[in-house]
């Protein structure tokens, strides 16, 4: 609950910010103190201190695996703030808006990670999706950003409808007749015709919201069209809450008759990664690359789904840790940089050895390298679906578009490394010290998580 | 001290893996240099030491010094464990006798970035070891793989021209083969005994030895590992990778990647492979051996039609590999303590051959056969040491090539006498491309490309001569390995039923 409260509080106190903020400092200052204050808030509430104590009648459930996944989210939100302050502020004139907006955002990503009902699904979904339409389209002069802002909203609107109506169908076709996912009591047997309607919506949707096949066309051009900062938030925490509430949803709702749709989720998981890694191969633009992988890295997500037991939920929450903090950090090197092609990055080490060391740490993680959080959440991702039991070639697939990612990761890796500077010269990049430093801390927390997975994962048992 | 805080296994991984992250911030090249010897003396000489704390029979407190494990992920059964058992201690006493070789060998080489050169290699040193002490097998894949990041970017950077292209194909060869394992690994852990009451499962070693899997499944996972180690060996036909790629890579780093880096496909064989599935092991042997054979002869001819010297190197490594295959699933007890034997010879060997071959280039500019020539004229001491190395190589008496070689055919045979016929009939080519060279190379006149070579230095002498004095010793008396290859051969033995 705190954390719902204070971030919605936080975003308006941005918003009518703006009209007193003289300098233009000032936003950064806020919204990294206001990020600092949520976390605190978050861990506060997950050691069991309510700050709030709201009746919601059983609407919001608040338990340890939303409480971390959120402690995760604002903590690469705050990394992101740090790294991307300067970013942020070269996007256009409303700065305190976005941050505004930022917040908003993560006020539906609390609500998605604790709904009880089908409503608060919807409220949390909708109050996460509409901030991310407007930040894909806040480069205001660029004609792709309005262009993805506006596929954005019409694909985004579409899937609500389908959620909209998948609930209905939910509501209309349980016996209890209700909107609480606890009480949609189905028993074992087959379900019924409504039922399995509204769930084949459900999943639609979400699928379109996490970006997985074939529901993922929009993502490459909106990643690829809106402000790179603002990608790099969309293309992590975003996703990430769209996992936690379909997770979370069929976990509670559908667990029961899992057998009966594990299959559909199966092929959707296999497309996914099929589609995001032979795409990524074939970008020559390492913004597009990266929109692509993060449609890759969905299909490697939809394992928790698919498995749906214990060691899936471990996995996600560190799958949540290594992919934002990676690509977060990936993404803060691109946009220092002048070209975005592959090209670009030739020879970065040359003049950037921090940069380039750190990206390639990044980089690796995302690969899923031993000794990265990547592989750890892979690992754990893998040891969930053999878990599970029931499709191994599934998990064979899985590893093959693995090493596919390493084609495309590796690349970018090898021009920073074994290529000279393009043109021969020295590019004078916009860094400071603090930005490496940073960059450093990011890496670092990667190298731990994935030697340590378990200083992440045993937070779910205290 | 020992044993209460430390233990060797641990030593021999935390001290190149340390220095090799200490490396990273020294600056200047000659300080790298010698810190990255010293580093690796100090590594030799706790090997050396742990070489005497080998009898676990009669001295049942040596265990404690030679194993040792951590809680590492209690809720997974996973824990940090290493140890060293006779094969082990055989694996990393090689690596750590090699490492001083190949530093000391190629010491007046000056690479660019010194720091980060001697750095990667030092960790890929820490990766070689940690494969062969993990006791565990998510240990084991971790270090299974973090050998070879390392590897890849010193490959990579300090390569010739291809490199850029060689190196990755070894990559992605690799890191499929060992993603593959990675899921025979989670499955065999599925099916895993608790070892404690934290989790339902284990991936400790033992673990794995008594896992219950079906005939079926063993026949299934079986090829999963096998890919995996037979990539990294590489056994034909997943070979395809390695010509190019030991033509391509800097002098220091193939020795590593033929001398020590294969070992690991070999020795992941003998002690995950072979007690794993021991059922799958006797579906598949025939056809395994065949294929290794298939490779002896194919590698083996390729390497007598070759015109380059690095290249005739890396055939004749497959040839050699593919013995020490068809030996491993002969699976008898004249054959596994060959091929534990072999491992370390041919390790010594190559890594001898590739020094030579090293100071030709470097002395000539050459790599080309027949192009040279007359090498003995001008520098005799050379000649001399190449001779024993090359007689090594092919398996003459007196050399440490017989003895293992001949223990490896007898295993052979003793499974199947025209399989072992067959791949005799290597060791008839391998005299007679070794001799090729040797006669290209060294006899006949001097020619305008080697008019103006110099005899070796006293650094070289001093480091062929140590490698060759191990060459006649171990051909003499290979005792003391054998020795230690007795309790591991029983114990892989121990699981056929």
């Amino acid at each position: 609950m705190n954390a719902i409260i204070i971030s919605a509080l936080w975003g308006v106190v941005m918003m009518f910010g703006g009209v007193f903020f003289k300098k233009s400092s000032t936003p950064k200052n806020w919204a990294i103190a206001g990020i600092i204050l949520l976390l605190a808030a978050n861990i506060w509430e997950f050691f069991g201190y309510q700050i709030f104590k709201v009746d919601t009648r059983g609407m919001l459930g608040f338990d340890k695996f939303g409480l971390e996944f959120n402690a995760i989210c604002f903590g690469s939100t705050l990394l992101y703030f740090l790294l991307n302050d300067r970013e942020i502020e070269k996007v256009g004139e409303h700065v305190s808006e976005y941050f505004a907006l930022i917040f908003f955002i993560l006020c539906g990503v609390s609500i998605c990670s604790s709904f009880n009902t089908l409503l608060m699904l919807f409220l949390g979904i909708e109050i996460m999706s509409i901030p991310s339409y407007i930040l894909t389209g806040s480069d205001k002069r660029n004609l792709k950003s309005n262009e993805a802002s506006l596929k954005y909203f019409l694909m985004g609107a579409f899937s609500t409808g389908l959620m909209l109506m998948g609930i209905a169908l939910i509501f209309g076709g349980n016996t209890l007749g209700s909107f609480y996912i606890n009480m949609i009591a189905l028993g074992t047997g087959k379900m019924p015709v409504m039922i399995a309607a509204g769930l084949v919506l459900m999943v639609v949707s979400l699928s379109f919201k996490v970006s997985a096949a074939p529901f993922h066309f929009w993502a490459a051009d909106v990643y690829d069209g809106a402000p790179t900062v603002f990608t790099s938030f969309m293309a992590t925490i975003v996703k990430l809450a769209g996992f936690v509430a379909f997770i979370r949803l069929f976990r509670v709702s559908f667990g029961i008759i899992q057998e009966q749709w594990q299959m559909l989720i199966a092929v959707i998981t296999a497309a996914t990664l099929l589609i995001g890694n032979l795409t990524a191969v074939f970008q020559q633009s390492v913004k597009r690359m990266l929109a692509y992988s993060s449609i890759a890295h969905a299909g490697f997500m939809m394992f928790a789904l698919f498995a749906l037991n214990d060691t899936a939920r471990e996995g996600l929450l560190l799958y949540a840790l290594s992919y934002s903090i990676a690509t977060m950090g990936m993404f803060a090197v691109l946009v220092k940089m002048n070209d975005y092609t592959i090209e670009g990055f030739n020879g970065l080490y040359k003049y950037q050895p921090v940069l380039a060391c750190t990206a390639t740490v990044f980089l690796l993680s995302l690969t899923g390298i031993p000794l990265t959080a990547g592989f750890a959440s892979k690992f754990y991702m893998l040891l969930a679906a053999l878990r599970d039991g029931h499709q191994v070639w599934l998990v064979i697939l899985a590893v093959i578009c693995a090493a596919i990612s390493a084609i495309y990761y590796f690349r970018v890796i090898q021009a920073m490394f074994f290529k000279e500077p393009s043109g021969g010269g020295i590019h004078e990049l916009d860094v400071t010290s603090g930005f490496k430093f940073l960059l450093i801390v990011s890496a670092a927390i990667l190298i731990i998580a994935g030697i340590l997975p378990s200083l992440v994962v045993d937070w779910l048992y205290f | 001290m020992l044993g209460t805080y430390f233990t060797f296994p641990e030593l021999l991984l935390w001290v190149p893996l340390l220095t090799g992250m200490l490396i990273f911030f020294i600056k200047d090249a000659k300080a790298v240099k010698t810190f990255a010897f010293f580093s690796t003396l100090i590594t030799l000489a706790i090997s050396v030491t742990s070489l005497f704390y080998t009898d676990v029979v009669h001295h049942p407190e040596y265990f404690a010094y030679n194993n040792v494990s951590y809680v590492w992920m209690p809720y997974l059964g996973s824990s940090f464990s290493v140890g060293l058992d006779g094969m082990g201690f055989i694996l990393t006493f090689l690596t750590a006798f090699t490492f001083p070789v190949i530093m000391a060998a190629t010491h007046k080489r000056d690479y660019p970035n010194a720091n980060v050169y001697y750095g990667l290699l030092l960790l890929t040193q820490a990766g070689i070891t940690g494969v062969f002490v993990a006791t565990d097998a998510l240990v084991f894949y971790f270090f299974w793989e973090l050998a070879l990041i390392p590897m890849y970017f010193l490959c990579s950077r300090w390569g010739e021209e291809f490199r850029i292209r060689v190196t990755f194909k070894f990559f992605v060869y690799t890191f499929v083969s060992s993603l593959l394992m990675l899921i025979g690994i989670i499955y065999i852990y599925l099916h895993t005994p608790p070892v404690s009451n934290l989790s339902d499962h284990s991936f400790f070693i033992k673990a794995f030895y008594n896992a219950s899997l079906t005939t079926g499944e063993q026949d299934g996972l079986f090829w999963l590992f096998f890919i995996a180690f037979a990539v990294k060996m590489p056994i034909f036909p997943f070979h395809s990778w390695q010509p190019d790629l030991y033509e391509q890579s800097p002098d220091s780093s193939v020795m590593v990647l033929s001398g020590l880096m294969v070992k690991m496909g070999i020795f992941g064989m003998l002690r995950w492979l072979l007690p794993v599935f021991p059922d799958a092991v006797g579906h598949y042997q025939t056809f395994i051996i065949i294929l290794c054979i298939t490779g002896i002869l194919y590698a083996s001819s390729i390497a007598y039609v070759q015109s380059d010297l690095k290249r005739i190197v890396a055939w004749s490594s497959i040839a050699h590999i593919g013995l020490m295959g068809a030996a491993i699933f002969a699976r008898n007890s004249t054959s596994l303590s060959g091929v534990m034997l072999e491992m370390f010879n041919h390790g010594v060997n190559i890594i001898a051959l590739w020094i030579v071959v090293d100071i030709v280039e470097k002395k000539t500019g050459i790599r080309k056969i027949a192009d040279l020539g007359g090498l003995a004229v001008k520098s005799p001491a050379l000649s001399i040491f190449f001779l024993v190395i090359v007689l090594a190589n092919i398996g003459l008496p007196l050399t440490n090539g017989f003895v293992s070689e001949f223990l490896m055919f007898t295993g052979v045979f003793e499974y199947n006498k025209y399989l072992a016929a067959f791949s005799c009939i290597s060791m008839i080519i391998s005299a007679a491309y070794m001799l090729n060279v040797m006669q290209k190379v060294f006899f006949g006149v001097p020619n305008a490309a080697t008019e103006k070579v110099t005899a070796i230095s006293t650094r070289q002498k001093l480091v062929l001569s140590i490698v060759v004095i191990t060459i006649l010793i171990l051909g003499i008396y290979p005792e003391p390995l054998l020795h230690l290859t007795q309790g591991s051969v029983y114990e892989i033995l121990q699981k056929i039923k």
